[in-house]
């Protein structure tokens, strides 16, 4: 494989030789074929990524006749630096739109594509390196973490026992975690029992609050830091039949936990933090409109987060959704 | 794996005898030794660990790994292998429950909930006796690798549940869920319905591997298939058999997963194989087959959860070295019951 890399990025030098159209001007319609690649649905927000790339795929290509958009979803990193290698051969893509399924095995394939005229963008997932890409777009991580973090404090009157739930160790649940722990440390009467990892899944995340039950006798609220979690630990609260919970806190705004505070239904689930695979939708239709006028987009975008309560929770319900 | 070895020279006749057997046992013990030392190292890290609630928690947990652990004892003496449990347990709880949905938005007619329920588990039952079929024939009769044909369905398996579900999450009906639930959360005599499940299907494995003759020709195909072939052992038979028998189990642990959550999603089922796997085979049964215990996979299976247990119980440990604690565990209780044969 290393030797393979070697050879192809000679070969990039050599090609670069002959100096392909340059990426920035405008794309007749008829000639713009934008290549997606994303993660093949695991859990339900990559379901919803997965959706959302194709409600943009349909809504750009009968809105723009003669655009191209070819959707592509992999499981594993080697797999998807594969499929980077037969868009540009096969389907000879001339624009980028890449979900990164890990940061740094993707930055030197996706540099590859780069160098071959291609225009990338690449969302979530940062590169390690970002001359590999042209524009960047990504979701809120800090927010994602402070904005919990400030609503149970204030929630709170600023003392009591709160339990964390974690994705999986990733640089993106450390920086939510961070955000979280540092908006802890200014008030001081607030403990954090403990974080442990969930792994996003709703049977782990029963198995964990489980245990924290057993452990802490009185809790007052959970950061349960997804709402796929957030099911698992309030069965798990349910089955001990406690009383003392008085808030869990999910994350990113799947449908069940946004109708939920809209309807006010669950005296536990009052409010959220958006972090839509809408994003995904967004970053496809900001770089095809873009290159159809011949523009670039900034270097970086942040799509907020927000906290979502009962007043906004309807411009974050979208039924259709799998997410 | 060499044959038993004890610590004695002593070679005279019956008391030579009588040490190597008890050294054999001893070591025959070592994952109830395990267990035992992770139990007391568990209560002197935190006193919760040893209350009926916790122990209760643990059971019920283990109770899915636990019912497929069974079956698959069966599969690993017969000299088998099953890597799709995990997908299969995914998928059935998705036709479960797409099924009893299907039912009760006016397929089934007026039938009353309970009948639905009772149609969704013999449903469960019959898709995972017809899963164990098909791997058993590909296996025996179309003469595959077990690895690769259950590597396939690994894959097939959860791809058709994830498209099932749109790749989100297939959730039962209010109602039914109400009335399923208490399958999960009950007690019946101070504990939980999964717990006497898991119970009453390693009582049923211990019987029909040491006391039937279907478990004395798994255990002797195991050993030797050709061996087994000459003693005129149907041996297709008995391979298709023990699939068909991993695969009810699958569907007994999904009939008490389902009503936990109420929900499949494509995570549903994650790495059960392996964890089944590691219940077997840390319970002393050899991986290349031949030989056995079920009681040894149940200890074996309560011992990965107690690990996970104690680790979620304390905040010594980084959580980032999770995994490692329960990898060197795994491997020092393997080695407590080394040179088994």
């Amino acid at each position: 494989m290393k030797s393979f890399i070697r050879v192809a990025g000679m070969a990039v030098l050599v090609m670069q030789a002959w100096a392909l159209p340059s990426a920035q001007a405008a794309a007749p319609a008829d000639k713009l074929v934008v290549g997606v690649a994303i993660p093949t649905a695991t859990h339900s927000f990559t379901s919803g990524i997965v959706w959302w790339a194709n409600q943009a795929k349909a809504e750009l290509e009968k809105a723009h006749p003669g655009v191209k958009i070819i959707v592509k979803t992999a499981a594993t990193a080697p797999e998807q630096a594969n499929q980077l290698q037969d868009m540009l051969t096969v389907n000879k893509i001339n624009t980028l739109v890449i979900f990164p399924i890990e940061s740094a095995s993707l930055t030197q394939p996706v540099a590859q594509v780069k160098n071959k005229g291609v225009y990338v963008t690449v969302v979530d997932r940062g590169l390690t390196n970002t001359q590999s890409q042209d524009a960047y777009i990504a979701g809120d991580n800090t927010a994602f973490g402070k904005l919990p973090a400030e609503y149970l404090a204030k929630s709170l009157n600023g003392k009591g026992n709160i339990v964390v739930l974690r994705g999986m160790p990733t640089t993106l649940d450390n920086e939510r975690f961070d955000a979280f722990s540092g908006v802890m440390k200014g008030h001081p009467e607030i403990k954090v029992l403990d974080a442990k990892y969930g792994n996003w899944n709703r049977d782990d995340a029963f198995k964990v609050m489980q245990d924290y039950l057993t452990r802490f006798k009185h809790i007052d609220a959970v950061w349960a830091a997804d709402d796929d979690m957030a099911i698992g630990v309030q069965k798990a609260i349910a089955q001990a039949k406690r009383t003392d919970i008085k808030q869990v806190f999910g994350g990113a705004g799947a449908k069940g936990a946004v109708k939920k505070i809209m309807d006010g239904s669950d005296p536990q689930i009052v409010a959220d933090v958006s972090y839509s695979p809408k994003f995904m939708y967004d970053a496809i239709k900001l770089t095809t409109e873009a290159r159809l006028k011949g523009e670039k987009l900034p270097a970086n975008t942040i799509i907020p987060s927000v906290l979502i309560t009962r007043e906004n929770a309807k411009q974050f319900y979208f039924p259709n959704s799998p997410f | 794996m060499q044959p038993a070895r004890t610590d004695t020279t002593v070679s005279t006749g019956a008391t030579g005898a009588s040490i190597a057997r008890l050294g054999a046992r001893i070591k025959g013990f070592g994952p109830v030794l395990g267990l035992l030392a992770l139990c007391i190292a568990g209560t002197l890290l935190n006193g919760d660990f040893a209350t009926l609630d916790n122990l209760m928690n643990v059971l019920t947990r283990t109770a899915f790994i636990g019912i497929i652990a069974v079956g698959m004892t069966f599969v690993i003496i017969s000299g088998g292998i099953d890597l799709s449990v995990g997908s299969m347990a995914a998928l059935i709880a998705g036709c479960m429950i797409y099924f009893m949905n299907a039912l009760a938005q006016g397929a089934g007619g007026n039938l009353a909930p309970i009948t639905m329920l009772v149609l969704g588990i013999a449903m469960a039952l019959v898709l995972g006796a017809g899963f164990g079929l098909m791997h058993g024939l590909l296996i025996s009769k179309g003469n595959i690798e077990p690895f690769i044909v259950t590597l396939g369905t690994l894959g097939i398996f959860r791809a058709v549940l994830t498209y099932l579900a749109d790749g989100g999450a297939l959730t039962l009906d209010a109602t039914l869920s109400e009335l399923y639930s208490p399958v999960y959360y009950t007690s019946v005599l101070g504990a939980p319905i999964p717990i006497w499940i898991f119970l009453f299907v390693a009582a049923a494995g211990a019987i029909i591997l040491n006391r039937t003759t279907f478990g004395r020709h798994v255990q002797a195909i195991g050993s030797n298939e050709q061996v087994a072939r000459y003693a005129a052992i149907n041996v297709d038979k008995v391979k298709i058999a023990t699939y068909m028998l991993l695969g009810i189990c699958v569907g007994i642990a999904t009939v008490l997963y389902v009503p936990r959550l109420g929900s499949a999603t494509p995570t549903t089922g994650l790495l059960w194989e392996l964890e089944a796997i590691a219940a077997v085979v840390v319970g002393g049964t050899a991986l290349k087959g031949g030989e056995g215990r079920i009681v040894g996979t149940v200890i074996g299976a309560i011992l990965l959860s107690v690990i996970s247990n104690i680790l979620n119980l304390t905040s010594i440990i980084s959580v980032y070295l999770n995994a490692a604690v329960q990898g060197v565990v795994i491997i020092a209780v393997a080695f407590l019951q080394r040179g088994r044969k």
